[in-house]
């Protein structure tokens, strides 16, 4: 059986209401999933034997800017079972721009969730240890949110003291 | 078989004070390898077998500042950075110069960037800019015999009445 | 002081913590410290910073603060065209240029569809096991300085000479190449070049034999990596460490074996794999690596074919600087690609590559313009040093060089 098509009639199977939209693009599989079921269905994918998506590898999110939803929170898990990369995304839909964290799940979305966190400024809830992962503690944007300029914002970060 | 071979006699020469500390200060100038990304990786490649950097003096690379008198800014200082330069910076015992090593560090090069600082003399007096990016070792030597050529000729006055360089970053 | 004097007096004591190393005096000297390492610090491979709280000299816990090379790539990236952005791929893991090159070029040829030629993918190959090979050399390299034996990285950097030159006559740059292009490659790759790689590959291997014997047959060495820093299976998985680390800890998964790119289904090559786990896996790990590397690029040698090595898509690959300067069309195109960009479907992608650090990926979404809308970076340094905190606890402070050596992060592509 085709490994997509697996994957998709078992989701479909368990979380038929959550999931908004399936697409394959350039042969990439992406679920999109209701904000409030991304733990369930990743643990979900993580455990069912016939899956078993037991690395995240990346976690980001997109700034649609525009739009009225304005983050989507996109998740990359691999298979070593299927020898297959999902891709989830799950859309932020109100202004409190949180979502429930996936460390439980995996723990190297740790490092992965605090720079989307430090880049795009979205909480994830039940998060070990939300901090800044580049940007100096003190800094108050972040800067991949469409809205920061591309040179900064002029006296947002010091200088060290100018030599005599 | 060395100099004295040729000598006949005891020999003498004279010179003035200045003329010798500077020689002897800029045929050794000890390097602080502030290796900060790619630069990095080519001036190590300036102290391997095939450009040795040993043959000007300065293969002796201290990781600590408090043993350098010339600091190598190789590679891009972010604002976060900028901050651990300065404080290595001011560790230094006098007299210290300063080689900006590359386009990030004399410039900004070719981060525009919100993270970069767009030259890194905006908080550190530098003494010699390399161009390139990342310089090949030859530019940094080049570099480095220039700064040698700028050593040759400071006298003992111009380090007198010198003001005190701020100590208060790196007190704290 | 008369704590500690007991301490040094109670033959009992001193024993066990003899026979154990992990062992810690109960409060030493009443209080753990707290030292901070970086990140100007030679161990550190960059301006890794490492924030230390010891018991006596056994690390208790162990935080890693990035950041410090931060040069905002992904910002850049979003205001930047997709050609503009190649020259950046270099400094990603300015260890392997190339490697970062190709991986670029190829994410952008899968979201805008475009195909480079036989030749021009058989190039690829070449240069990136070339940088491959470069870039494991520095990594055994500098992890030998780590623990004290530097007559390595002199060794090491001499045989690497020999691939720069390489590379500075194949794209004029020894260093940062921006050699690929989307849809081929910036120039052919001629005979004399052919011809130093092979001379590369006869004189690569006495010299890893010289390498192998100097440092593996010496006490120090192996006593200070072996059973140091073992990261096992599951964790590994777990902490999403990729390449040669994951490897070497027992996962036999490498992309050019699990989803070929470019033509690896069509060379002969093995997955070296380590169970162990520990820093000496991972030193023997990227020397058999590095040996691979160096079968899969005599095969190549021998197997390039003639022909073109830029794709015929006008609209999307830049036509070659001589049809510029004689013809309107080629003018116009190549004038439409670079003001405008190549303009690829609406949608989002994501690719990825084995580097030598591990898995780079590359993830764009496209809105149709010229600039991408995002592109995210998987970079690999960035995930192996998750492992750090894991690996270091419970560990001495001479064993955290030993772990920081063996893992081998580039904080240029880890800070992005």
């Amino acid at each position: 059986m085709d490994v997509k098509a697996l994957i998709v009639e078992k989701v479909k199977e368990k979380f038929g209401s959550s999931l908004e939209e399936v697409s394959d693009f350039r042969d990439d599989l992406c679920l999109t999933i209701k904000r409030d079921q991304i733990v369930p269905l990743g643990n979900f994918l993580k455990n069912d034997p016939d899956l078993q998506f037991s690395m995240c590898k990346d976690v980001t999110a997109i700034d649609w800017a525009t739009r009225k939803n304005r983050f989507t929170v996109v998740y990359h898990i691999h298979s070593f079972k299927l020898n297959f990369t999902l891709r989830i995304k799950a859309n932020i839909t109100d202004e409190s721009n949180s979502i429930e964290s996936v460390t439980s799940l995996w723990k190297s979305a740790d490092w992965y969730e605090r720079e989307t966190y430090d880049m795009y400024g979205i909480k994830f809830v039940n998060h070990p240890d939300l901090r800044r992962m580049y940007m100096p503690e003190g800094f108050e944007h972040y800067p991949l949110r469409k809205d920061f300029p591309l040179l900064g914002i002029p006296g947002s970060l010091p200088f060290p003291k100018k030599a005599e | 078989m060395g100099l004295e071979a040729i000598l006949q006699k005891d020999g003498y020469v004279t010179t003035t004070i200045d003329a010798i500390v500077s020689w002897a200060r800029k045929s050794s100038v000890w390097p602080m390898p502030m290796g900060i990304s790619c630069c990095a990786i080519e001036m190590i490649s300036a102290a391997d077998p095939k450009y040795d950097i040993a043959r000007f003096g300065s293969e002796v690379m201290r990781f600590t500042p408090r043993q350098c008198d010339l600091m190598i800014v190789a590679g891009t200082v972010t604002y976060k950075m900028a901050q651990v330069v300065r404080r290595i910076y001011d560790q230094m015992p006098e007299p210290k110069w300063v080689i900006a090593m590359g386009a990030c560090t004399s410039s900004g090069g070719m981060y525009r960037s919100y993270s970069v600082v767009q030259g890194i003399d905006q908080f550190l007096p530098v003494d010699v800019y390399t161009a390139g990016c990342p310089p090949r070792p030859e530019n940094l030597l080049n570099a480095l015999m220039t700064l040698q050529e700028k050593i040759g000729k400071t006298k003992a006055r111009d380090f007198q009445n010198r003001p005190l360089v701020d100590l208060e970053l790196a007190q704290n | 002081m008369d704590r500690i004097s007991q301490i040094y007096n109670d033959e009992k004591l001193l024993k066990r913590l003899h026979d154990d190393p992990g062992l810690t005096i109960e409060d030493a000297l009443e209080n753990e410290m707290v030292i901070n390492m970086g990140p100007q610090h030679p161990a550190t491979h960059g301006v890794l910073r490492l924030v230390l709280r010891l018991d006596g000299e056994t690390v208790m816990g162990i935080v890693p603060e990035l950041g410090y090379l931060h040069r905002g790539y992904e910002k850049m990236a979003e205001n930047m065209s997709y050609i503009e952005f190649i020259p950046h791929t270099d400094r990603l893991d300015y260890l392997a240029t190339m490697c970062n090159n190709v991986a670029y070029v190829l994410a952008v040829e899968k979201l805008a569809g475009i195909e480079a030629p036989k030749r021009a993918q058989y190039i690829r190959m070449i240069v990136s096991e070339l940088s491959r090979i470069a870039s494991h050399l520095v990594a055994i390299g500098t992890f030998a300085m780590d623990v004290g034996a530097v007559t390595m990285v002199m060794w090491t950097f001499r045989e690497r000479e020999k691939i720069q030159n390489i590379f500075d006559r194949l794209a004029g740059a020894r260093f940062t190449t921006s050699y690929t292009r989307i849809g081929g490659v910036a120039a052919d790759m001629d005979d004399e070049a052919i011809a130093m790689a092979r001379k590369f590959l006869e004189e690569i291997e006495p010299a890893m034999v010289e390498m192998d014997k100097l440092m593996l047959g010496n006490r120090i060495f192996i006593d200070r990596l072996e059973g140091i820093g073992i990261l096992s299976k599951e964790d590994a998985i777990d902490l999403g460490i990729t390449g040669p680390n994951l490897r070497s800890s027992g996962v036999e998964y490498d992309v050019r074996r699990a989803k070929p790119y470019l033509f690896y289904n069509e060379v002969d090559f093995n997955i070296p794999v380590y169970t162990e786990g520990d820093c000496l896996a991972r030193y023997h790990q990227r020397g058999d690596e590095l040996r691979e590397s160096a079968k899969i690029l005599k095969q190549l040698l021998d197997k390039i074919p003639n022909g073109e090595v830029m794709a015929n898509d006008p609209k999307k690959v830049l036509p070659h600087k001589t049809e510029i300067y004689s013809k309107m069309e080629e003018l116009i195109h190549d004038f439409m690609i670079i003001n405008f960009g190549i303009n690829p479907p609406v949608g989002d992608t994501y690719f990825s590559v084995e580097n030598p650090k591990g898995e780079l990926g590359f993830y764009f979404v496209s809105n149709g313009t010229g600039n991408p809308w995002k592109l995210k970076i998987h970079s690999p340094s960035f995930c192996n040093l998750q492992a750090i905190p894991k690996l270091c606890k419970g560990a001495m402070v001479s064993d955290v060089v030993a772990i920081i050596g063996s893992l081998d992060p580039v904080m240029g592509e880890a800070d992005k």
